[in-house]
């Protein structure tokens, strides 16, 4: 079974007007593993991205109660993040390519699961971790597939990419001769510089994002699938964070996530075979995947605020929901840069443009009235995208533990990544 | 700052070449007057290629923000560490954003709003000119000074 090209353009819900969702509860997420969290691959195999993707497939269908021959979907957002493997040789089968090591395809984990009953497979969105979800739900929703496993593979290697290439040249090629000769080459610069002048437009400070980011890595010192747990340092301090250094400034070290090695797999099957599984389900209500061109070079704090606003209104629309009635809400935080846009837009606890920054410094733990990002995010868990979907399920089935949050969990939005290029999923304890 | 030299393909060649020339051209759509930097072989807008051509603009623009960078991945730039990276309005259609290191301008300590005129700075790469923004007094007043009579001998 493979990826057909072309396939997953056709399952995303990409545009305003396209009213409640079809399939609105008609689809169910019932489980998730996760692998060992790692900061890098240390080269053993058993420790590799495909083995890791392989051990959360399988937590992922013992949770549920489900064999092999019952899945019939598999669904992977493959990467590769960082840098790959080669030039380095490859190892003997099924190592002998990138696929397994920088990256994970549905078809490898087809192959190497012994799947036999796959109809429905898809790795072309290959950093869309919040794409997969959705594609997967609208796959179920029109029948493609009915049991789909859905895997978020990202690969760490060692040592710092994006170092050499064309960043090492005296040159610069293609898209990069308008940015590069004036060194826009750092991660995270234009949501600084967009940062920068959401700052001047609200009289807010890069310092109020302190209690926001010392939060994030509480929650996520809860989530056992996350580094910060798997991996313990003295917690984060506002002082801390107020002490990191700069990467490009306004943002520090600590507004970026840390990259990781591990893999995270969901089950998503219809709403009426989820009854029959071993964890109760939570119903899919809406799903979108938006992506949006900057006037310019970059994004500006402008553009990202409508884009902002354009994701929360089609998420609203599809789902049905309206910001009061939303419970959990886990936007992405891979630069904590960013966040705020989307709770300005979603307008979750009240909050109105320009208020997430004040919103930070109220009481957003977990045990408290507005448990914001309850998963701890990327930032508290490091950089699989998984999180915030896996909090989104653990919330509304009532077992997020430590991190179960005090306040009603009956629905949940979540999205990843970034302002301009970003899918969501809306999820329900019930299906209507 | 040793800047990485742009090499121009088919559609940036004439952009370059203007640079080359210390002319700042914009590709601009005379059906839209809409300009596109980066350019790109289509109007955005209305989608014609035809109706696209190059115009010389004025240089002049605004400072549209910024952020300063401490951790660069392009290595010739790495020992400049930190530098301004600020991002232009053009004068002429201030959705067009050009990047800029503001020569001149202490870091991070970037007036933004404040108007700056372009000059050109020979990259070491290939020998190629690109744009660079220096802060500078508004335009009305370059153009006061420019106009002013010579004081009378008395």
């Amino acid at each position: 079974m493979v990826t057909q090209k072309g396939v997953a353009a056709k399952l995303y819900r990409s545009k305003d007007g396209l009213g409640v969702w079809e399939h609105r509860g008609k689809v169910a997420a019932v489980s998730y593993g996760y692998s060992p969290c790692d900061r890098r691959w240390d080269e053993n195999l058993e420790h590799s991205l495909g083995a890791y993707s392989m051990i959360a497939a399988k937590k992922a269908l013992e949770e549920a109660g489900i064999r092999l021959d019952q899945v019939d979907g598999v669904v992977s957002a493959p990467g590769p993040i960082g840098e790959p493997w080669a030039p380095r040789p490859y190892f003997a089968p099924p190592y002998d390519s990138e696929d397994g090591i920088s990256l994970v395809t549905a078809e490898w984990l087809i192959k190497n699961m012994g799947l036999k009953n796959v109809r429905f497979a898809n790795s072309e969105a290959s950093r869309g971790h919040g794409q997969v979800l959705g594609m997967a739900s609208q796959a179920i929703g029109e029948g493609l597939c009915h049991t789909c496993l859905v895997l978020f593979p990202f690969g760490n290697l060692a040592g710092r990419y994006s170092q050499a290439g064309s960043n090492a040249r005296e040159t610069a090629t293609g898209n990069g001769q308008w940015s590069m000769p004036w060194g826009w080459g750092a991660a995270g610069a234009g949501f600084a510089y967009g940062f920068n002048q959401y700052c001047r437009k609200y009289g807010v400070n890069h310092d109020m994002m302190a209690p926001f980011v010392v939060n994030l890595r509480r929650n996520g010192r809860m989530n056992p699938m996350g580094y910060y747990a798997q991996h313990p340092e003295e917690p984060l301090t506002v002082e801390d964070y107020l002490a990191s250094r700069w990467v490009v400034k306004p943002l520090c070290l600590h507004d970026a996530d840390r990259p990781v090695n591990a893999a995270v797999c969901f089950l998503l099957t219809t709403a009426d075979r989820a009854k029959d599984m071993k964890l109760p389900p939570v119903y899919v209500l809406n799903h979108n995947n938006n992506n949006f061109e900057a006037r310019g070079l970059t994004h500006t704090a402008e553009e990202m605020g409508q884009f902002g606003d354009i994701h929360a209104r089609r998420m609203y629309e599809g789902s049905g929901l309206t910001p009061s009635e939303v419970d959990i809400f886990n936007p992405y935080d891979g630069f904590t840069l960013f966040t705020q846009y989307y709770l300005d837009a979603f307008g979750w606890h009240g909050v109105k443009k320009g208020e997430a920054l004040h919103f930070y410094q109220g009481d957003i733990r977990v045990e408290g009235p507005h448990p914001f990002l309850s998963s701890g995010g990327n930032n508290g868990t490091g950089r699989t995208r998984a999180a915030i979907f896996t909090d989104c399920i653990e919330q509304l089935q009532g077992r997020a533990g430590p991190r179960q949050v005090h306040i009603k969990a009956e629905t949940a939005i979540a999205g990843c990544t970034m302002p301009h290029t970003c899918a969501w999923m809306a999820f329900g304890k019930y299906p209507d | 700052m040793p800047k990485q030299s742009p090499v121009p393909d088919k559609l940036s060649k004439p952009f370059w070449d203007a640079c080359n020339e210390g002319k700042l051209v914009m590709l601009t759509c005379t059906a839209c007057n809409l300009m596109q930097y980066p350019p790109e072989a289509t109007c955005r807008k209305c989608n014609s290629a035809e109706k696209l051509v190059w115009k010389e603009v004025s240089g002049w623009g605004k400072i549209h923000g910024y952020c300063t960078m401490y951790d660069c991945r392009i290595r010739l730039l790495q020992a400049e560490q930190p530098f301004n990276l600020a991002s232009i309005a053009l004068e002429e259609d201030p959705g067009v954003l050009m990047y800029a290191n503001l020569p001149g301008t202490p870091v991070d300590e970037v007036p933004v709003g404040a108007t700056v005129k372009v000059e050109f700075v020979t990259t070491p790469g290939n020998g190629q000119k690109v744009p660079e923004w220096r802060v500078t007094e508004p335009r009305w007043k370059a153009a006061k000074k420019a106009a002013r009579p010579a004081a009378r001998k008395r």
